[in-house]
Parts: C-alpha cells; sequence; structure tokens
C-alpha cells in the first residue's frame, strides 16, 4: 500500500469516529431550537470547558500559528499574549452575559442586543455583521482541512475536492447532532490535538537538534531577527503588535459562537472559574511555535508557510502518524466549523429573518429556515476558500476587525447606565464602516497598528459621543435589577 | 449590573501590563532562560501566571456574585 493511502485511511478513520460521535450524542435528545443551540443551558464545568477549548482550538492553532512562526517570526508571538488575556476580559463579561441570557431566554449574542437595547433593527446588523465575519473564519477551518487532506494523499487529491468533501460531512454532522453533539465531539478532538501537539512540539526539535533548547541555540546562530519583532516583516513591529493583542483579547468573545456558547453553561459560576483555569490549555501552543521555527531550518522555502507543520510531520514520521496528526487537524477543523454555521445559520433566521421580513414565523419554522441557512453558508465559505488564498492568520484577523466592534456595545450595555440605543448603533456602524473601508484599501496596518483597534477606538468615541447628545434610556437590565432587590 | 471591585481589576490589569503594554522591555534574545529565547519564556511564564492572578481575583468577586447555585464541577 503506498503512504498516500495509509495516511488517508486513519484520516478518515477518525473523522467517522467523530462523526459517528457527534450523531450519537445529537440523536437521544428532541431537536427544538432550544436544545439545538444552547443545549438546554445544563453543561457543567467540564463540557463547557471542552466545548469552549474546542472551538478555541481550531485550525488556526493546529496549522495558522506553525505557519506564522515559520513565515513571519516574531510577530507570532501576539498569539501568547492575546490567550491569556482574552479569557481575563472573559471573567469580567461572560458570568454577567449569562445572567441576563437566563433571566431573557436568550440564544444568541443578536438577542442579547435586542433586549438591552430595545431595537430590532441594531439586533439585526449585529446579527450580520456577526455571519458576515464568521464566512473569513469558516473559510480558514476549510482551507486547513483542504491542505490536511492534499499533503496527507501526497498531492494525490487535489485541494478543492477535499474542502468539497469535508463541508458536506460537516454540513450533515450539524444539522442532525446539534451543540451537544458538538461538545462530545470536542472530548475526542482535544484528546487527539493534546496528544498531537506535545508529541510534535517536542519530537521535532529533539529529533533534529537534540532539544528545544539546541534547537533554539541554532536559531539564534543562523536567524536572530527571526526570534524578535518585526520578525520577517517590516511593518508588524511593537505598536502593531499593542494594538494587534488589545484587540483580539477584548474582540475574542464577540465571536457570535463563543459569545453564545456562554449561555449553555450551568451556572455563572462555572463560567467564572472557566475564565480563571483556561490560560493552562494555552500551553499546547508555544509547541506549535516550535514546529514552524524547526522547518524555517529544515524546510527553508517553502511557498505556503501553514504547511510548514504537515510537510514536517510526513517529512520526520511514517505515513500512519501523518494519518493520526491529519485526523486530528480534520476534527480541529471540524467542530468549531460545526459551531460556526450553527451560530451563523441560528443569528440569520431567527434574528434578520423573522423580526425584519417574516414577524408571524413559529419557533419550528425559524428552527427549519435556520437548517436551510447552514447549507447557504457552508457554500459562502467554500467559494470563498476556492477563489482567494490568503494566511490562515491574516484570515482570522480580519474577522476580529469586525466582531471586535461589538465591544463597547456588550461592556457598557452590561455596566453603564449612560450609555444609548442610538449611541452604540452609531458606533459599530462607524466601526465596521471604518475597518472595512481600511481593509479594502489595503491599509493593515496602517500607521503601524492594527486596523480592527484604529476603527475600535473610532468606535469608542461615537459611542460616547452619541450617547452624551441622546436622552438617557431607561437600561432593561437595571429596571429588572432594582425589582430583583426589592 | 454590580461593577467589578478594584482590587479584582487590578489583578486583571496586572497580566496586561506584563504581557502587552511592556513588550519593548521583553522582546529580546537574551538572556536565554530554560532554553528559550528571554520573549519566549516571558510569554509562557505568563501563561502559568495569568491564572494565578485571576483565582485572585475569584476569591474576590465570587462571593460578591448574586448567583446562588454553585456547582462542584461535575458535568452533564
Amino acid at each position: 500500500m503506498n503512504s498516500g493511502v495509509v495516511a488517508l485511511a486513519f484520516i478518515s478513520l477518525i473523522v467517522s469516529a467523530g462523526a459517528f460521535l457527534g450523531f450519537y450524542a445529537g440523536a437521544r435528545r428532541k431537536m427544538d431550537l432550544e436544545q439545538w443551540i444552547v443545549g438546554d443551558r445544563g453543561f457543567g464545568m467540564l463540557l463547557v470547558w471542552l466545548l469552549m477549548a474546542g472551538e478555541v482550538y481550531t485550525t488556526f492553532t493546529f496549522l495558522g500559528a506553525s505557519g506564522w512562526a515559520y513565515s513571519k517570526g516574531g510577530p507570532v508571538l501576539y498569539i501568547l499574549a492575546y490567550q491569556p488575556l482574552m479569557y481575563v476580559v472573559s471573567f469580567f463579561i461572560l458570568p454577567q452575559v449569562w445572567e441576563v441570557g437566563r433571566k431573557y431566554r436568550m440564544q444568541t449574542q443578536a438577542d442579547f442586543f435586542q433586549v438591552r437595547y430595545n431595537n430590532k433593527y441594531l439586533a439585526a446588523f449585529v446579527a450580520l455583521v456577526g455571519v458576515v465575519f464568521i464566512v473569513p473564519y469558516l473559510q480558514l477551518q476549510l482551507m486547513g482541512l483542504g491542505m490536511i487532506v492534499e499533503v496527507a494523499s501526497y498531492g494525490a487529491i487535489h485541494r478543492t475536492t477535499a474542502m468539497v468533501i469535508s463541508f458536506l460531512i460537516v454540513a450533515a454532522f450539524v444539522l442532525t447532532s446539534g451543540i451537544r453533539g458538538v461538545a462530545w465531539v470536542s472530548v475526542l478532538k482535544d484528546l487527539l490535538l493534546l496528544f498531537s501537539a506535545v508529541f510534535v512540539g517536542v519530537a521535532v526539535p529533539y529529533i533534529y537538534f537534540g532539544g528545544i533548547g539546541p534547537m533554539f541555540a541554532a536559531l539564534v546562530r543562523a536567524k536572530p531577527a527571526h526570534l524578535v519583532m518585526p520578525g520577517a516583516t517590516t511593518n508588524l513591529g511593537h505598536s502593531w503588535y499593542v494594538s494587534t493583542v488589545l484587540l483580539v483579547s477584548v474582540g475574542f468573545y464577540m465571536w457570535p459562537q463563543f459569545f453564545g456558547a456562554s449561555f449553555s453553561a450551568k451556572s455563572s459560576d462555572t463560567l467564572r472559574r472557566n475564565a480563571v483555569v483556561m490560560p493552562f490549555y494555552s500551553i499546547t501552543m508555544p509547541l506549535m511555535f516550535f514546529v514552524g521555527l524547526a522547518a524555517t531550518l529544515i524546510l527553508p522555502g517553502l511557498s505556503n508557510g501553514d504547511l510548514s507543520m504537515l510537510t514536517m510531520v510526513r517529512k520526520t514520521f511514517p505515513a500512519w502518524f501523518l494519518g493520526l496528526i491529519g485526523g486530528a487537524g480534520a476534527l480541529t477543523a471540524m467542530v468549531p466549523a460545526g459551531v460556526m454555521i450553527l451560530t451563523a445559520a441560528t443569528l440569520f433566521a431567527k434574528n434578520m429573518c423573522r423580526p425584519i421580513f417574516r414577524p408571524g414565523m413559529t419557533d419550528q419554522q425559524v428552527a427549519k429556515l435556520a437548517k436551510t441557512t447552514v447549507l447557504v453558508i457552508t457554500v459562502a465559505a467554500l467559494c470563498a476558500a476556492i477563489y482567494s488564498s490568503p494566511t490562515l492568520v491574516s484570515l482570522l484577523l480580519v474577522g476580529y476587525g469586525g466582531v471586535g466592534q461589538f465591544f463597547p456595545g456588550v461592556v457598557l450595555g452590561l455596566y453603564s447606565k449612560r450609555v444609548t440605543m442610538p449611541g452604540v448603533f452609531a458606533g459599530v456602524v462607524t466601526g465596521v464602516f471604518v475597518f472595512v473601508a481600511l481593509w479594502l484599501t489595503r491599509h493593515d496596518p496602517v500607521m503601524g497598528l492594527n486596523a480592527g483597534f484604529i476603527a475600535l477606538c473610532c468606535n469608542v468615541v461615537v459611542v460616547a459621543v452619541v450617547s452624551l447628545l441622546t436622552p438617557a434610556e431607561r437600561g432593561e437590565f437595571d429596571e429588572h435589577h432594582h425589582t430583583n432587590i426589592a | 449590573m454590580r461593577k467589578p471591585s478594584v482590587g479584582a481589576i487590578l489583578l486583571a490589569l496586572t497580566p496586561f501590563v506584563a504581557v502587552c503594554f511592556s513588550v519593548s522591555l521583553w522582546d529580546r534574545i537574551y538572556p536565554i532562560v530554560l532554553g528559550l529565547p528571554f520573549n519566549f519564556f516571558w510569554l509562557i511564564a505568563w501563561l502559568l501566571l495569568t491564572p494565578v492572578c485571576m483565582w485572585g481575583a475569584y476569591r474576590l468577586e465570587a462571593p460578591r456574585s448574586s448567583d446562588r447555585h454553585r456547582e462542584d464541577g461535575g458535568t452533564a
């Protein structure tokens, strides 16, 4: 048997095991909208941890991080900084979001804006921006899946074919299992990912250099500038680093799917404790960097840095092991992709279509429309993946430029009495507009700063000015807070 | 919503200062610690120190929470 067949057989085996687990976990329960999207709010600390870790550690971790360590060097360190910081931010937001989410039976991020600001156009706009910016994140997962199959088949299967097959599986998986199925597949995926990351991250430096220390010693001799910022780039220096870390750490839980995942927790304390322990899970991240850095010396001149991890594995280990890593990587793309599609479809059906165009829809009709939307969104991401090919990390940063704009509306909505609906609405529109304008005119980074961060600053100024110019509103959450106390 | 305590906010700002704002102080290769360039070592160390800060914040915030039913881990 040739190596490509062995590797692909292993990948198929792992993906089938994952898909089976998802179908099984989902099939045992009656699947209404509430169960499908928030799992009846019954997830304890372990399952929430797995779900969040499952969504957080995506193809971006697996291929994108090693890819940037290979192609850019020092700037990749921003990932090691934002990961602990985003949990710090979540500590002050998610438990509060959960509290109001339970009180008002919220299922999506746009529901939060609807309840807090009481304006269906603002909620629909938030939903639209969420759906639009999920597409590049989804595209990232698709491209990752395509690369895995392409490398594992030793080029025999074209990337496009691989992406089409993979996403048919993901769409089928999402439609039948809902969020509970996805959470349980995370268990399998996390075990495989942890094993792969630790093994490959330690073994590769050991095999080629005799250890991590000697590998860095060799790098310091050969390319010292690659290890500090701006690394192999000219414009990703310290100011870019600070602005990007700030944008991403506040923007992370603004992803509609991560924001929504908090509703599936059993209590706000679950979320608070999760925020404390989650940074430990990021310890696998530097190991991904090590593989990419080793590849700069062992495999110089790769045309696409995102292939460095898989190419290193293929060069170093037998075919069955490439299959194992590829299978772990495939689940790492499928699980988060599943949640993204689930979230985007629900946002579209529940927060855009029903309130704006078809107010008479029943919950069953919304659930049905959401499932149709699953296919539409999947195809959109597939087309984007086939017709463009940026690096995985740059795709993710585009997403943050968009969803990061929700941050002022969420935080001020929770903690400020003075913020108003017109203020938040004007702020989000300004932020998204400024970001898209800078990005489309290729001004990212601009003046050494992350374009999404500049847009967020404009957003905050507009929220403050417009809120002060408009009359104070009675905050929906506060009103109930007082009744509870009384 | 009740605003977080000053102590918890200060504990939360510590990792922001350490890994974000102070970048120009630690983004260098030397001294090499445990075989790692200093910037890698510094950021990895803060992956372990951030939970310590946030555990402190948790001790301050959890008793103030209005959440009545706590759970002790476990899952569905």
